[in-house]
């Protein structure tokens, strides 16, 4: 195991990926040559490192982009492409909803595309609502699109080079602001499964379902609680689509409580589905409402403290356990 | 027509692949009245078979095409198996696609058509992309891409076209401009008249010829794929023609001019090259009657093959949407 931080952890998957297969090459707005200097940016030294034939500066062109990757991918390369900030993905999502999702479909089984395209999301950087918006649910309303979402630098290099070689296609989503967090990293290539939830902190009274940055909220609210003797079992989903349902059922079934937690619009949020699925298939193991802990139902704000206001805080967590614990 | 001198038996097989198209095209037309025949919209391309057929036959084998929702002539002349092709028009299990693309989604890899889109304006950026393997592959391979006139406002052509420019990518943009745009003349909805020119704004060349003459449509794209496959970049060929029917089959045409419509009806690809065949005595007319009764033939067997087929077990609409585990590299 190494210490690197989370962005230095997509760096050596993509690192890894390019040097492993030949088809593999990257493209998006800046993954060469990009107005930020920082080791610990994902494609950061690429460029130097595999030149511009592999590593593709392209034109502020979202749609051509997203159409790169789907075209690509139908003749057998394996695309990494990039789209900037979360929000944009609207302008790249005709080619992703309407093409990568469907035409292996709608082609019977005969055309595959094996892309990825990463992604950047985080609220609390005072940029707003055109550059942070949390779209994971639109996301996965579309069959056809899987969507991992990693909260850690080990996630973050094992679910990309799952992403990279999984034979479909893969929204990737990157928590821009953990880009600095340290963690260890396991060493070469050990891909992380999609599907599979993690348990990161084992408790009997009450489950948190979260993932992404505000798996670390939860952590925190967890710590807090403790103190109270009140314990949390904190899953962290690492991959939304394909969703783990076992991992959190059982924890249902163990804890009787449920707390959904993420950092996008409360409705119609992904939490939404994980509350339905548990009342669906575990009613009878809980003992008090599920309870969802999600951003308001607005754009997000640029002024700090309504960027606070916001976005999920530990102490809406806190809050949200108390009420059902009784 | 011929001023390239070119062999009969290219001439022959241009004349062959429209033959076919309009058989196929025309069967449809009735069929889609016959509701539970084949189902869904049918987009016909009655009218432009000098594109399909000019342009593809300018292809190698090997070169790719993207489609659009007016695809059929173009995989016809590709080579896509028209029983398999009419199977999957009618969603049955015997369809290229197994039931699942009907007629407006084929995609037909083994013959190097990979993907057909019903998003207007889509498939130039899926082209560019599939442009951008053949060159990072460093295959000597194109791409060529079919669009209408209406896509050409789209702003995926435009982003699509800036970027293969740039990067040099062997695209061959072809523009059917068959005037309309679902009910809207090409003068209510494009702000140039000649949609060719827009090429000079992305820096390659472009050129505008007679969407019904198939002999300059063949020679015009043979020079560009010629241009794309050297190397130097994307060029863009749009073909002036006429959507001799509606929109689809569903559409009553109310907004068309019958005079409009009758002066192209004179214009006909196939009437035209018969005359040209005949008066240039490159082909006796007993062997052009007899290269339409065997496209009639083949639309027959066709015809019956669908009808034949089975209907998918409703079930199996949940297969193919991933690839499974097993199947990884």
């Amino acid at each position: 195991m190494v210490m690197m931080s989370y962005g230095q952890a997509l760096q050596s998957a993509l690192d890894i990926a390019l040097e492993k297969d030949a088809n593999v090459f990257l493209a998006g707005e800046g993954v060469g040559t990009s107005i930020h200097v920082d080791p610990n940016l994902p494609t950061h030294g690429l460029l130097e490192k595999y030149g511009p034939g592999r590593i593709k500066d392209t034109p502020v062109s979202e749609a051509a982009i997203a159409g790169l990757a789907v075209g690509a991918s139908a003749m057998g390369l394996r695309p990494v492409v990039e789209i900037m900030f979360f929000p944009f993905i609207t302008l790249a999502s005709d080619m992703l909803v309407n093409h990568a999702a469907k035409l292996r479909y709608m082609s019977g089984g005969k055309t595959d595309f094996p892309l990825t395209v990463r992604v950047k999301a985080g609220v609390n950087f005072g940029a707003g609502s055109q550059h942070s918006h949390n779209l994971e649910a639109w996301i996965a309303h579309t069959p056809g699109l899987k969507l991992f979402y990693p909260s850690n630098p080990a996630d973050a290099k094992g679910l990309l080079l799952e992403a990279i070689f999984d034979p479909n296609p893969v929204i990737f989503v990157e928590e821009m602001l953990l880009y600095w967090m340290q963690g260890e990293v396991a060493e070469g290539a050990p891909p992380v499964s999609s599907g599979k939830a993690n348990i990161v902190r084992d408790g009997t009274d009450c489950t948190i379902v979260t993932y992404g940055g505000a798996v670390h909220t939860a952590m925190q609210a967890a710590e807090t609680l403790s103190k109270e003797e009140i314990s949390l079992d904190v899953i962290d989903l690492r991959t939304l689509v394909p969703l783990d349902e076992n991992t959190m059922l059982e924890s249902v079934r163990k804890t009787g409580r449920l707390v959904v937690l993420h950092d996008a619009n409360r409705f119609c949020g992904y939490g939404a589905e994980i509350a339905a699925t548990v009342a669906e298939k575990a009613f009878s193991s809980l003992k008090a409402p599920i309870m969802r802990v999600a951003a308001p139902d607005i754009p997000v704000p640029v002024s700090p403290p309504q960027e606070a206001f916001f976005k999920p805080s530990p102490e809406k967590v806190i809050s949200a356990v108390r009420a059902i614990m009784g | 027509m011929n001023d390239k001198f070119l062999p009969v038996g290219v001439l022959r097989k241009l004349y062959s692949d429209m033959a076919l198209i309009r058989h196929f095209e025309d069967k449809l037309v009735l069929l889609a009245q016959e509701k539970s025949r084949v189902v869904g919209m049918q987009i016909l391309a009655n009218g432009q078979e000098a594109v399909a057929a000019g342009v593809v036959n300018a292809l190698e084998p090997d070169d790719v095409i993207v489609s659009n929702h007016r695809s059929h002539g173009h995989l016809l002349a590709k080579g896509a198996d028209p029983q398999k092709l009419m199977a999957e028009i009618m969603c049955k299990a015997t369809g290229v696609n197994k039931g699942k693309a009907g007629t407006l989604h084929l995609a037909v890899p083994e013959i190097n058509a990979i993907m057909t889109s019903t998003i207007v304006g889509a498939s130039p950026p899926l082209a560019m992309g599939a442009a951008f393997a053949q060159q990072y592959l460093d295959r000597s391979n194109i791409t060529t891409v079919f669009f209408g006139d209406g896509a050409a406002a789209e702003g995926s052509v435009h982003e699509a076209m800036n970027m293969a420019s740039l990067w040099k990518l062997p695209v061959l943009f072809v523009c059917e401009n068959n005037c309309w745009a679902g009910a809207q003349h090409l003068r209510e909805h494009s702000c140039v008249e000649n949609i060719a020119r827009r090429a000079d704004a992305y820096d390659m060349p472009g050129t505008t010829v007679d969407g019904n003459d198939v002999l300059a449509v063949y020679n015009t794209a043979s020079d560009m794929a010629d241009h794309c496959r050297k190397g130097k970049g994307p060029a863009f060929l749009e073909t002036r023609t006429y959507r001799m029917r509606g929109h689809g089959e569903h559409d009553p045409c109310h907004y068309m001019d019958p005079a409009e419509l009758e002066k192209w009806g004179l214009l006909c690809p196939l009437k035209t090259f018969r005359k040209y065949l005949e008066e240039h005595q490159v082909l006796p007319t007993d062997q052009i009657n007899d290269i339409d009764r065997k496209a009639a033939l083949i639309v027959e067997e066709a015809v019956i093959f669908g009808d034949e087929s089975p209907f998918p077990a409703a079930a199996d609409a949940l297969n193919d949407l991933w690839i499974e585990e097993e199947n990884r590299h």
